[in-house]
């Protein structure tokens, strides 16, 4: 007979048990008549010899191994029978626990989604991401990683025989035609990307070969969205031409839908006919992306061999440049999302670490709310284990009713967390990447099902641990009314670390909102009010032709300056608070060292206007005129930082910088790098805080310095236009500017548009977007966890003073007055409260240095806060307990006396 | 009366199965016949034969039948599996092994071992 016969056919085993013991006692009893025995005393012969027959059956039944099964369905059943008779303690109970672990399952949820799920490419995990590494030149943020130059890509690619190699690299710009003019996202990839990946077009062909070298057919490949967009989805669509960038490309393949890289580029061309000088070069270049793939049967270890023997090849081949180059493949996974994330990875934990403590809360309520019911079922337990259940039957029937509760409030949590994870997303700061990836799966569900448990297991352990064992007799003896010493230290424990576990919470919240009040309040060094930012793109056919450039810009502000509204005007290449910045190191004097030894600075290259527009104090000097032009001698205007950085205390004015990355052309009128003419420092302006309110401050590079638009040599012209945004200072709320503005920058041919569009006080509101994100979260929990404890503190005193009534019946009939009954009261919740809180501030500091390293722009010490925080839980606390204690001062004596 | 002592661990089942390898036999004869074999050296609670029973009867060792008894009274009878012979024969050879061990071990004479 298998298991789960002997499970099923329980009450036939039961018969035939029966029947069996019985065939024992009445042969026995039959053969020891036929011995002589006296009828009565052959039977009780025989049952002596048996033992308790009911004990017998117990141990056959223990024999099946199916007993627990059995025991745990009574245990249910009793477990739903208690807590529907106490439907109020039910209710609160298990929204404590959905909102605990619904909150924790929401952010496992996106953690799942953003962090551990796999890449949505076929066999993800031999994907590998490739880098050039560079022995002795480290960059603060990247160390000695760097972009593949494409030379090196080719050359690898060729010579490795462990992996299959593929480029790409970002190439945004304005698809014109057909349809309405847009700017785009865009990626010139290598032809052998689609296949390394393993994906497959929707539509039409990938890029072959032929197509991926210089002079191939101009052919395109193009997002689904905007195949949606331009093409309305028509099969006809591949053959058809698509202007990006003033240049006619065949369409010839449409990509899956959601095809993301590092983002999602709309239009993809051939990186191999990009024929710029820099796609030459082995040193000075943009870089470019190299993923690879494990051919079948190679490793990791192969593959990073192979490229070793690769990187000394190529640097005997080519000292100048690859000299202590090698190259270092990583998996594509972990290297993405690190990429992807950055410091939101650091959020997210947080918040689930956040979120645990709130749950960690929950759980102690719920705690307490079942050990009070424990200790008021003390006499029915005793009197259980008197009547022969063993403890641990009696603690695994405490358990599987917190287990039921856990699981109860788990699955109710797992619907708020379904329907709380989309709303969530949207108010994460920006956008969360992978945030399409969060959703509920397995993954979801075990983490749920083990956290519900594990609290289930966690607030069912006082009370199973408390079953009774000793002094049985004394419990039952004992009138109800009495609370044995060691459940109060256990009730003032479970109070005590709710109180530690708000502190922190309350503390950590308090510390954000410092932070962002700090950080608001801090000077931006620029006058954030009616300023509107946006990028814009001549027409192709303008950058086609240097010449031309600087007129179409000059032009394009004259429109813009004549607009109702429009105070002024004026372009920069990088803006302060966006993403993008250029760093340049700089020398003092003509001896350049090595070029990783230069300090940097944060180079913007802008027209004369740029100082009035947007607010920047001038400090000394002068700022830029019509004068510093082409031919005449290369100027520049530095931040107060810059200036103390470079110059010490020294006059700054008239010095020279030598900074031979700037955009200049050498002696044979070649261009890029190795500059050696210097550049004069004219003026001196306040500091920007270009990184953000929040982070600059901690910034590495914070030297700051400005150069002429007009002073950009014509080779450069196109790149530069490319980059450059324009800033319009307003009298009206900038926004209400944009459809003019747009109007107006559209031109004759309908192709130049506006993108990246915000307010400088978007821009710098943006810059606390993590903080204010944070502090929102924090307040939640926190409020969370304040109202938690208080509704803890209030119900174990509650409780024990009820218990106590008959005590403080005898202390007023000896003269006590209803005064000191409530200090007896209220002396005993501060003792748990301080206890509580001189834990809690231990923790708080841990959690504030966790924050100070998370966060930035937070400071962990701040005294005011800690004070001010705990004050209020103090307060709050006070408050839960103040009604127990009036409760017990208006006991009346005689009749707390007769209830005893 | 001389005394009597406990059942070392393990050794009812064996004693269990050797009695029922004998041929199918109901519970309280198999009582019967452990009382008689062993009435004077070791204490078999009755109490304790139907656990361990329903223990080898689970495990497969022994299967069991409802036959009526010579006085025609219906009685479970248990029977010897193949796999119930094959256990008693390697538990009998282990209990064999180790009691000459046990007797060797006192079998030596003070001073004895080298």
């Amino acid at each position: 007979m298998t298991w789960w016969h002997r499970l099923l056919r329980r009450r036939q085993l039961e018969d035939q048990l029966d029947k069996e013991l019985r065939f024992h006692l009445e042969q026995h009893t039959a053969d020891l008549i036929a011995r002589g025995d006296d009828p009565e005393e052959a039977r009780r012969q025989a049952r002596l010899a048996l033992g308790s027959p009911e004990q017998v059956k117990e141990e056959c039944r223990d024999a099946r191994g199916t007993r627990w099964v059995e025991d745990l369905a009574q245990d249910l059943r009793y477990a739903l029978r208690t807590l529907r008779q106490r439907p109020g303690f039910a209710a609160v109970a298990l929204l404590t626990l959905a909102l605990g672990i619904g909150a924790t399952t929401v952010m496992f949820t996106l953690i799942n989604g953003v962090l551990l799920k796999p890449l949505h490419f076929p066999d993800p995990d031999r994907l590998l991401t490739l880098n050039e590494q560079t022995k002795g030149i480290t960059d603060y943020r990247w160390g000695d990683l760097w972009a593949y130059s494409y030379p090196n890509y080719l050359d690898c690619k060729r010579q490795s025989s462990s992996l299959d190699m593929a480029a790409w690299r970002y190439n945004g710009g304005t698809v014109s035609a057909p349809g309405e003019a847009e700017h785009v996202d865009g990626a010139e990839i290598s032809s052998a990307l689609f296949p390394v990946l393993g994906v497959t077009l929707s539509r039409g062909r990938t890029f072959v070969p032929e197509d991926d070298q210089p002079g191939g057919a101009p052919v395109a490949i193009i997002s689904y969205g905007l195949w949606q967009r331009h093409y309305g989805g028509s099969s006809a669509a591949i053959g058809r031409p698509l202007v990006f960038e003033g240049k006619s490309y065949t369409v010839v393949g449409v990509a899956p839908s959601g095809l993301r890289l590092s983002w999602e580029p709309d239009v993809f061309t051939p990186i191999g006919q990009n024929t710029q000088p820099y796609m030459q070069m082995r040193d000075a270049h943009p870089g470019i992306e190299v993923w690879a793939r494990l051919r079948p049967g190679a490793t990791l270890e192969e593959a990073q061999t192979e490229l070793a023997v690769i990187g000394r090849r190529l640097a005997s081949k080519y000292p100048k440049t690859n000299t202590g180059r090698g190259f270092l493949a990583r998996p594509l996974r972990q290297e993405l999302v690190v990429e992807l994330i950055g410091a939101d990875r650091g959020t997210l934990w947080l918040l689930l670490g956040a979120v645990s403590l709130v749950l960690l809360i929950a759980c102690v309520n719920v705690a307490s709310l079942l050990l009070a019911r424990a200790v008021s079922r003390e006499r029915e337990l005793a009197m259980r284990v008197a009547l022969g259940a063993s403890r641990g039957r009696l603690a695994r029937q405490c358990l599987t009713e917190s287990a039921m509760l856990g699981l109860a409030g788990g699955a109710l949590g797992v619907w708020l967390a379904v329907v709380g994870t989309g709303p969530f997303v949207a108010i994460w700061p920006g956008s969360l990447p992978r945030a399409e990836e969060a959703q509920l799966d397995w993954h979801v569900l075990v983490f749920a099902l083990a956290v519900s448990l594990l609290s289930g297991f966690l607030f069912g352990l006082a009370p199973a641990l408390r079953t009774p064992t000793h002094h049985l007799d004394q419990i039952l003896r004992a009138g109800a009314r009495t609370v044995a010493e060691s459940s109060r230290r256990l009730h003032s424990g479970l109070v005590i670390s709710e109180i530690a576990l708000a502190v922190v919470l309350l503390v950590s919240a308090g510390i954000l909102g410092k932070t962002l009040l700090r950080l608001s309040s801090l000077d931006p060094g620029i006058d954030l009010r009616n300023l509107l930012v946006t990028r814009a793109a001549l027409a192709p056919a303008v950058l086609a032709n240097p010449k031309r450039i600087p007129t179409a810009w000059q032009e394009l502000l004259d429109r813009i300056r004549r607009l109702p509204g429009v105070q002024s005007a004026t372009m920069v290449d990088t803006v302060p608070m966006r993403e993008g910045n250029n760093q340049i190191g700089y020398w003092t004097t003509s001896a350049l060292p090595e070029k990783h030894q230069m300090p940097l600075a944060l180079s913007s290259s802008v027209t004369p206007d740029y100082l009035k527009v947007m607010g920047i104090p001038l400090l000394e000097g002068r700022f830029f005129d019509d004068h510093d032009r082409m031919g005449s001698k290369p100027v520049i205007v530095i931040d107060e930082v810059m200036a103390k950085h470079a110059f010490g205390s020294k006059d700054p004015i008239g010095k020279n910088l030598w900074m031979p990355d700037m955009p200049c052309i050498g002696p044979k009128g070649e261009t890029f790098h190795d500059c050696t003419n210097p550049y004069e420092v004219v003026g001196v302006v306040g500091h920007v805080r270009y990184w953000g309110l929040a982070g600059d401050d901690q910034a590495h590079v914070r030297d700051q310095f400005y150069y002429p638009f007009a002073q950009v040599p014509d080779p450069f012209l196109a790149r530069w236009s490319e980059l450059m945004s324009i800033v319009v200072r307003t009298k009206i709320p900038p926004l209400s500017l944009l459809e003019p503005l747009r109007r107006e920058v559209r031109g004759a041919t309908g192709d130049q548009v506006l993108y990246e569009v915000y307010t400088m006080q978007q821009l710098a509101s943006r810059s606390l977007a993590q903080q204010r994100f944070l502090l929102l979260l924090f307040g939640i929990f926190a409020g969370l966890a304040l109202l938690l404890a208080c509704i803890g503190i209030y119900g174990v005193l509650a409780y024990v003073t009820s218990r106590r009534v008959p005590e403080i019946g005898v202390r007023m009939a000896f003269g006590a007055s209803a005064r000191d009954v409530m200090q007896l009261v209220l002396g005993q919740s501060l003792v748990m409260i301080f206890a509580g809180v001189g834990v809690g501030t231990a923790a708080a500091f841990i959690a504030a240095r966790l924050l100070e390293h998370l966060v930035t722009g937070v400071r962990s010490i701040e005294p005011l806060t800690f004070v001010v925080m705990i004050c209020v839980l103090v307060v709050a606390a006070l408050t839960a307990s103040f009604l127990p204690a009036r409760r017990a001062s208006r006991v009346d004596p005689m009749r707390a006396l007769r209830e005893e | 009366m001389t005394v009597k002592s406990d059942l070392p661990q393990g050794t009812l089942e064996l004693l269990v199965l050797k009695v029922v390898a004998l041929g199918p036999v109901h519970g309280y004869a198999i009582a019967q016949r452990l009382q008689h074999v062993s009435r004077y050296v070791v204490q078999v609670p009755q109490g304790s034969l139907y656990p361990a029973l329903h223990r080898l009867e689970n495990r497969g060792l022994l299967a069991a039948d409802w036959k009526e008894t010579e006085t025609g009274r219906e009685a479970k009878f248990y029977r010897l599996t193949r796999k119930g012979r094959a256990q008693l024969e390697k538990e009998a050879a282990s209990w064999e092994r180790l009691t000459e061990a046990v007797g060797l071990i006192l079998g030596l004479s003070e001073g004895g071992a080298q």
